[in-house]
């Protein structure tokens, strides 16, 4: 009993060391410049539960702890904004029942993220659900909506899931809006003038050829994604180096970090390399935004 | 009042030491960053040479026609030294890679696209949409030239074009205009621009940072992205331990 207590007492005096030890860690790297916003692609779940023999669920339970304790390291650094890639478009490809599982297990989490316990009261996190929500089953598509609705007051600090998320799907769904937009832009004054007499046909086409003009911005401003800046940084776990349909609108100028970790397996110092090399490359990147601005 | 003073003075001067602290140790942080890629640079370089010479057999044979199509993306700072973009590409013909992008934000090769082709032996110009599978089976090599305005603008151009549809489909009626809005819908509509909207299999960027510079965003779904470092300091030896290392590479595509 004496020496569960002492072992008890030993892990929680080890346990406030290393959080000690990791606030001074930030408060040094925070001398610097901090990333506003960081982009995670979680890949390596499976590979985990493989590499330890475990079923593939468990990957993805392990990679969802992963998940939990690196918001917490982002936002404790002073990072606003972390983006994740939760699910493609491309995953619903996979085994009708491994989907499922994905889903049902998205739904418990985003469950667990309300609560009393959980990161949104913790960080004070608003939470946007980026993606096409029309691909998602009812009951998640409805937890989903509810999180939004009830976080939508935070400020602190925010979160974006992507799920389910491509960027082609992203560009063709912006540009969808911008042409009903610009639809409801052209049919009223088209439609006064036919109301008062106008001839139809070339008459009709001349408006539409003067006004029928989207640009670069009527473009940009309806991509999920606007609701936050462009990321700074862009992780990916497991080595891979391309970006599998993620961000490619939004990653211009931003630095890309494969580490061979796999999801799980990532955690601060990961982080802290990233954040280091941003800070490496910041005059240039700072150089390239300001560029981007005056144009 | 008086009290409250004196304990401020302590205070500030601790924290000002504090923060001295911070920083030297933040500078000392980044002293080790640095001297470490000092000598991650000093290792590159013995291993490119060892790789170029040809002393590192792993390298010596490998298949390069799994890079079908090649994107080569520069800082536009440094896509003015048109004489080591020329090399960079002799060097790609000499590993069997035939058909190249060459892209930079400002468009800066594009401008000088002339001169840079004058300077290689038997390669054509691509402009416009092309296939891909019919462009790998043609012999001579391709170099397309790339810029911002074949990225985000591009987009902004094929939605003018889907607009242009949407709104004829509009007055037809039958609710038929929402159909159009589609990915391959999309990339028709691009290539109606006059863009090229073949994937490449792997991208190069030589510049400071490994970013894709605003590379057309619809071309680089699954490509293979690759630091370089700076074009001044290019090796022929990492060339090819990139190209070998790709041609080992094995893709999920999410499923």
């Amino acid at each position: 009993m004496l020496t569960e207590k002492t072992g008890g007492i030993k892990s929680l005096l080890f346990g406030g060391l290393v959080t000690f030890l990791r606030i001074c860690l930030f408060k040094v790297i925070a001398t610097g410049p901090i990333p506003e916003h960081i982009a995670f692609i979680m890949d390596g779940n499976r590979r985990y539960a493989k590499k330890h023999n475990f079923a593939e669920g468990s990957g993805h339970k392990a990679g969802y702890s992963s998940l939990v304790s690196m918001l917490g390291h982002c936002y404790e650094l002073g990072v606003k904004y972390v983006t994740v890639y939760a699910f493609s478009i491309d995953n619903f490809k996979r085994r009708p029942d491994i989907v499922k599982f994905l889903m049902d297990l998205m739904l418990e989490k985003i469950e667990l993220l309300l609560g009393e316990e959980g990161l949104v009261n913790q960080y004070g996190l608003r939470i946007y659900f980026i993606g096409n929500l029309k691909l998602l089953s009812e009951p998640v598509r409805a937890a989903v909506e509810k999180v939004m609705k009830a976080t939508e007051n935070n400020k602190r600090a925010v979160l974006l899931v992507c799920m389910p998320y491509t960027s082609t799907d992203e560009i063709v769904h912006a540009v969808k809006q911008s042409c009903e937009n610009k639809r409801r832009e052209i049919q009223t004054p088209v439609a006064t003038k036919l109301a008062n007499g106008a001839s139809e046909g070339v008459e009709v086409m001349m408006e539409l050829r003067k006004l029928a003009n989207i640009n670069l911005v009527d473009v940009e401003k309806h991509m999920y994604m606007g609701v936050a800046p462009d990321p700074d940084i862009l992780i990916r776990s497991s080595g891979e180096t391309r970006l599998s349909n993620f961000l490619l609108w939004q990653t211009a100028n931003c630095p890309l970090y494969s580490p061979a970790a796999l999801w799980p397996e990532l955690d601060i110092r990961h982080l802290v390399w990233a954040v280091l090399n941003f800070q490496r490359s910041y005059p240039y990147l700072e150089k390239k935004k300001q560029k981007k601005i005056s144009e | 009042m008086a009290f409250s003073k004196v304990m401020w003075l302590p205070y500030s001067y601790i924290s000002r030491i504090a923060n001295l602290v911070l920083q030297r140790l933040w500078h000392n942080m980044h002293l080790i960053l640095n001297t470490y890629y000092l000598v991650v640079g000093i290792a590159c370089v013995l291993e490119s040479y060892l790789i170029s010479s040809g002393l590192w057999k792993e390298y010596k044979a490998f298949n390069s026609s799994k890079v079908k199509y090649l994107a080569i993306v520069v800082d536009s700072e440094e896509a003015y030294l048109t004489s080591r973009i020329v090399k960079l590409v002799s060097w790609l013909e000499a590993l069997g890679v035939k058909h190249i992008c060459l892209y930079d934000a400002e468009g800066v090769m594009k401008k000088s696209k002339e001169a840079i082709v004058e300077k290689l032996n038997k390669v054509t110009i691509l402009e416009g949409a092309a296939e891909k599978d019919k462009l790998v089976s043609q012999n001579s090599m391709t170099l397309e030239f790339a810029s911002f305005s074949d990225g985000k603008e591009a987009v902004a151009k094929a939605a003018n074009l889907l607009l242009g549809t949407y709104m004829k489909l509009a007055e037809l009626g039958g609710d038929q205009e929402e159909k159009i809005f589609t990915e391959p819908y999309m990339a028709e509509a691009l290539k109606a621009t006059g863009c090229n909207v073949i994937e490449p299999d792997l991208m190069l960027v030589y510049g400071p940072v490994r970013c894709h510079h605003g590379f057309p965003a619809w071309r680089i779904r699954y490509t293979e992205i690759v630091h370089m470092g700076s074009l001044a300091e290019m090796k022929y030896g990492s060339l090819i331990k990139v190209i070998y290392e790709f041609t080992m590479v094995r893709q999920n595509y999410g499923k």
